[in-house]
């Protein structure tokens, strides 16, 4: 059996432009509804005209480590792919109790229309595949990148070694795996 | 901005008792259509609709690729506990499930005019992505937002579905849904009248998008070769001008700029990144990333600013100041490239006795940058020469005098040494497929283009807004243009002056509008011609110039919905019933294309395969060391001083000339881009607007709080000629701007409430633009002389 993997996701905020193409590449790969995303941007802007800084991030689900909507899903439904670490939910366990939105710190879940939760899969469909997440595949700044963080090889671990980074909210402890160049 | 707790991103629609505010003496603006209800309304969500069943289509015919997703993991998979299978739950979860089919045919963009080549993707029958293609030289395999929102306009409920013929219907104009048979004879017959009461050069046409190539062989065949882009005077045109003044050549588009390999890049006002130029944006990302030395001239702090090192927030309208202060920076230090000067220029003394006084520090009180400022990127830019861009920007239609500052760019340039040369201009190449042959253009006795060269010397292309002008006024009585062809072209929102428009129609004897959207423009049509969108469509070949020439196809991923059709087949069935069956000789587009593309040694069917290719080179990118170079100009140089434009009675040397400025209480009004929007023309589609819905006033706090202005409430606004905006805008206070400015993006605040989710959301920059500069070399109507400011009661 293949080595287990952590699958990361590490954005470059010097290169981001906030263009939103992951949002919309996200939407249209894994049809999700009208009305919701599975990932959207963050514009902060901080100081004053004209001495400012400006960062945007791409933000999802962060498939944490310690994951607080598995811990806090009473069914089942939410659960950790033991082959990828992404975490994922299953439909048909799922009741829409909405008890892992409210333990998320990224609100990075919502209840489709038919009932169930859902959010970002870091498109396990396509990394079983080879591929990059549609987001990653689309961004044309490339300031995405996807990998496995247990390879020190893969591209992922070798620029967490080269720069600088930040997780968001580390406070929760979550131990997120999408990680922020700055 | 958007996480899922602010699940409002739908679409509310905005109350407005206003729906017949056009009522204009004549001809009505015609925003009702009883007969064709939206199949679904907006509340719903749009994977589950049903929008009109397409038709299955026919792979032998259409040489799609199939891709059979095979029972993908069952076998492969380890069955552990915890591992996700495949199965009836993951259905819900995963969008490919085992079994589907999959299906992608190639095409290329038409949601701007970078036309990214790409695949669009069906799942099952049933439209589902578009992604970019990776052999394109214009995406590189990743198409931006609006490319991969695509199928928004596909899925757009509003489209226009059956042809529309305006008539009259108990006292009241109305459009009635026709067959195209009788669209097409209508249009037949009314032309013919046309040519023998007026002739056939009284048929102007304006356009946008590939889609128009038939429409224009057909005009030139009826007798007419009036064909107007907004694109030109109300865009790029004094770029086009600026260059074509200085080289002898123009900077095309995609632009020649070479920005992957620049050292040093300098945007004056070009916001690359919230303008998404594909292409340009993934340069500038890979030049960021190599650590380019990036230089951002711009009164707000776009996004380009924040990626760069050098902001120099100017005061707007002075840019021609601190182009005049770099270029003597770099004269007077002697930092210009001597040897590329002394090869390819002519004029450099007169240059430098014209800028001798255009110091830093005369430039400091007029632009507000620092002398210092000025100086040390003045040095920077001749560091990093050749390898230096100073971007010419795309949309440049500014203050009027837009010519003669890009000639000031087009200069500054040539002191670097970068044109021609790595890091700065390439030298483009495009593929040449030889035109499927038709007989010759009938002569036109007269053009009203006669009258726009008399008038501008360099609008190298016609002026859409002064064809406009010269329908409303003609300069001759025996000389009018009686019809309008428009074409994928919203004018009411790319023209200014929107109420010239609408009276330049009431002249019109005929009045025809092709579109895909029910538009403003098309509200006052006779004939409405629905066109099917660029998915459900082929089109002419892209032969778009680049580093080395490539050709890509757009052919058809879905049956077209409704009762739509592509323009070819409009113009072939029109021609037919003119009797210009001689000048469309192909029997459809696949015999068309196949021609066409059998003549570089490719066809159809390996198009449909391959959806671009690329072509042998035609020679270097770059000049070689110590070329001998002959330029496309009066003296063969590159002309710093340009003898045609001072025997024209012209500044032969850009020269800076104040604009006037805001009034006490008013702030000067920019527009520009959003990464989420192309024009006016996205700002209806479902996916575009769950993006961004509307567009917002961005003020700077102290302005904010002078006026008491909380973030996120709505104003209208009101300009120096007391116009008052139809819609309020929310606003957003910001540092981001300069305190003496507003800024919008452009395309908003629809008025025909025909365009339901884009109808009242956000306001219209152009019908605040009641001032309009236009260039005296080119046409180009400056827009930015124009000054809002707020009105919070009563909104």
């Amino acid at each position: 059996m293949a080595a287990k993997k952590r699958y990361a996701m590490v954005i470059d905020t010097k290169l981001c432009i906030g263009c939103g193409d992951c949002v919309v590449a996200c939407k249209m790969e894994n049809e999700v509804p009208e009305g919701f995303c599975r990932d959207w941007i963050v514009e902060s802007v901080t100081g004053v005209f004209p001495n400012l800084h400006m960062e945007y991030r791409s933000e999802r689900c962060n498939h944490c480590s310690n994951p607080p909507c598995v811990h806090a899903c009473p069914t089942g439904a939410s659960f950790v792919d033991d082959e990828s670490n992404i975490t994922l939910v299953d439909p048909d366990m799922c009741t829409g109790c909405k008890a892992c939105i409210a333990a998320c710190p990224y609100d990075a879940r919502y209840v489709r229309p038919e009932g169930y939760v859902s959010k970002c899969t870091f498109c396990i469909h396509r990394v079983r595949e080879g591929l990059d997440p549609a987001c990653v595949a689309s961004c044309p700044t490339h300031c995405m990148h996807f990998g496995d963080l247990n390879d020190p090889e893969s591209n992922v671990s070798k620029l967490l070694e080269s720069r600088p980074f930040k997780v968001l909210a580390p406070e929760a402890g979550t131990e997120p795996n999408v990680y922020y160049l700055i | 901005m958007w996480g899922n707790s602010c699940q409002g991103l739908g679409v509310e629609a905005l109350q407005s008792g206003s729906g017949n505010a056009f009522k204009w003496a004549g001809r009505d603006l015609i925003i009702s259509r009883p007969e064709c209800a939206p199949p679904f309304g907006i509340g719903e969500a749009f994977p589950e609709c049903t929008i009109q069943p397409y038709l299955e289509t026919d792979m032998s015919v259409n040489r799609r690729e199939f891709i059979k997703i095979g029972a993908l993991g069952l076998g492969s998979m380890s069955l552990a506990p915890k591992v996700f299978e495949w199965g009836p739950s993951a259905a819900k979860t995963f969008p490919v499930q085992p079994g589907d089919v999959v299906t992608r045919a190639p095409t290329y963009c038409e949601i701007c005019f970078w036309k990214c080549a790409g695949w669009a993707y069906t799942k099952n029958g049933r439209p589902w992505k578009i992604i970019g293609h990776d052999e394109d030289l214009h995406s590189h395999g990743r198409l931006c937002t609006r490319g991969s929102s695509g199928l928004g306009l596909y899925n757009d409920p509003d489209r226009l579905q059956r042809p529309l013929i305006r008539v009259e219907k108990d006292g009241r104009q109305t459009f009635k849904e026709v067959s195209w048979d009788e669209a097409l004879g209508f249009i037949a017959e009314r032309l013919q009248a046309l040519k023998e009461t007026h002739g056939p050069e009284s048929l102007a046409m304006f356009s946008h998008g590939n889609g128009a190539v038939h429409w224009k062989t057909l005009v030139k065949a009826f007798g007419a070769n009036c064909i107007a882009a907004p694109s030109f005077a109300q865009c790029r045109g004094p770029r086009a001008a600026g260059f074509y003044l200085t080289y002898g050549e123009t900077v095309g588009s995609p632009e020649r700029t070479d920005i992957e390999n620049s050292r040093c890049l300098v945007l004056i006002g070009s916001h690359i990144g919230e303008n998404l130029h594909n292409g340009q944006v993934q340069e500038m990302s890979k030049a960021l990333d190599r650590g380019t030395e990036v230089i951002v001239v711009d009164p707000r702090f776009s996004v380009a600013a924040s990626k760069a090192r050098h902001w120099l927030p100017i005061k707007p309208a002075t840019d021609v100041a601190l182009l005049l202060a770099w270029i003597n920076v770099i004269l007077e230090e002697d930092l210009y490239d001597r040897d590329y000067v002394a090869r390819y220029t002519v004029g450099l003394d007169k240059l430098k006795e014209a800028v001798r006084e255009n110091t830093p520090e005369w430039a400091y009180p007029i632009t507000s940058i620092q002398p210092e400022v000025i100086r040390e990127t003045a040095r920077l830019m001749a560091l990093h020469a050749p390898a230096t861009l100073v971007h010419p920007g795309r949309h440049v239609t500014w203050y009027g005098d837009d010519t003669q500052r890009s000639r000031a760019i087009a200069i500054l340039n040539a002191l670097l040494g970068s044109w021609g040369r790595k890091g700065g201009f390439y030298l483009p190449q495009s593929a040449h497929v030889p035109a499927y042959p038709h007989p010759p253009f009938p002569k036109p006795a007269w053009s009203p283009c006669d009258f726009t060269r008399a008038l501008y010397p360099w609008a190298l292309s016609p002026v859409a807004s002064h064809v406009r002008d010269m329908t409303l006024d003609p300069p001759d009585p025996e000389k009018q243009i009686k019809a309008w062809l428009v074409y994928g072209s919203n004018l009411i929102y790319s023209l200014p002056q929107p109420e010239k428009t609408i009276a330049a129609v009431q002249k019109l004897d005929l009045m025809i509008a092709v579109d895909i959207l029910p538009s403003e423009i098309t509200g006052w049509a006779d004939v409405v011609l629905p066109e099917c969108t660029y998915l459900e469509r082929y089109d002419d070949i892209r032969t778009s110039p680049g580093r080395v020439p490539q050709i890509a196809v757009r052919t058809p991923a879905f049956e077209p919905a409704y009762d739509t059709k592509p323009s070819a087949w409009m113009v072939k069935k029109l021609a037919g019933m003119m009797g210009l069956d001689d000048y469309f000789p192909w029997a459809d587009m696949e015999e068309y294309l196949d021609h066409r593309l059998q003549q570089v040694g490719s066809s159809l069917e390996e198009m449909h395969e391959l959806g671009v290719k690329t072509l042998p080179s035609l020679g270097p990118n770059y000049f070689q060391p110590g070329e001998e170079v002959t330029f496309n100009t009066p003296s063969g140089k590159i002309e710093l001083y340009s003898q045609q434009m001072a025997d024209a009675g012209f500044d032969p040397i850009p020269r800076y000339t104040p604009h006037a400025e805001p009034p006490d209480g008013f702030y000067r009004l920019l527009q520009g881009r959003s990464p989420f929007h192309t024009f006016s023309r996205t700002t209806n589609s479902p996916i575009f607007t769950e993006l961004m819905p509307e567009n917002e006033l961005w003020i700077n706090p102290q302005v904010a709080a002078d006026w008491g202005l909380k973030a996120g409430q709505y104003v209208k606004m009101q300009n120096q000629d007391g116009k008052t905006s139809q819609f309020p805008i929310r606003t957003r206070i910001t540092e981001r701007i300069r305190p003496d400015c507003v800024y919008m993006v452009h395309g908003f605040g629809h008025s025909d409430p025909r365009l339901k989710r884009g109808f009242g959301r956000g306001a219209d920059d152009n019908e605040m633009c009641t001032t309009v500069k236009i260039d005296p070399l080119m046409g180009g109507t400056g827009r930015r002389s124009n000054f809002v400011t707020f009105i919070t009661e009563g909104v």
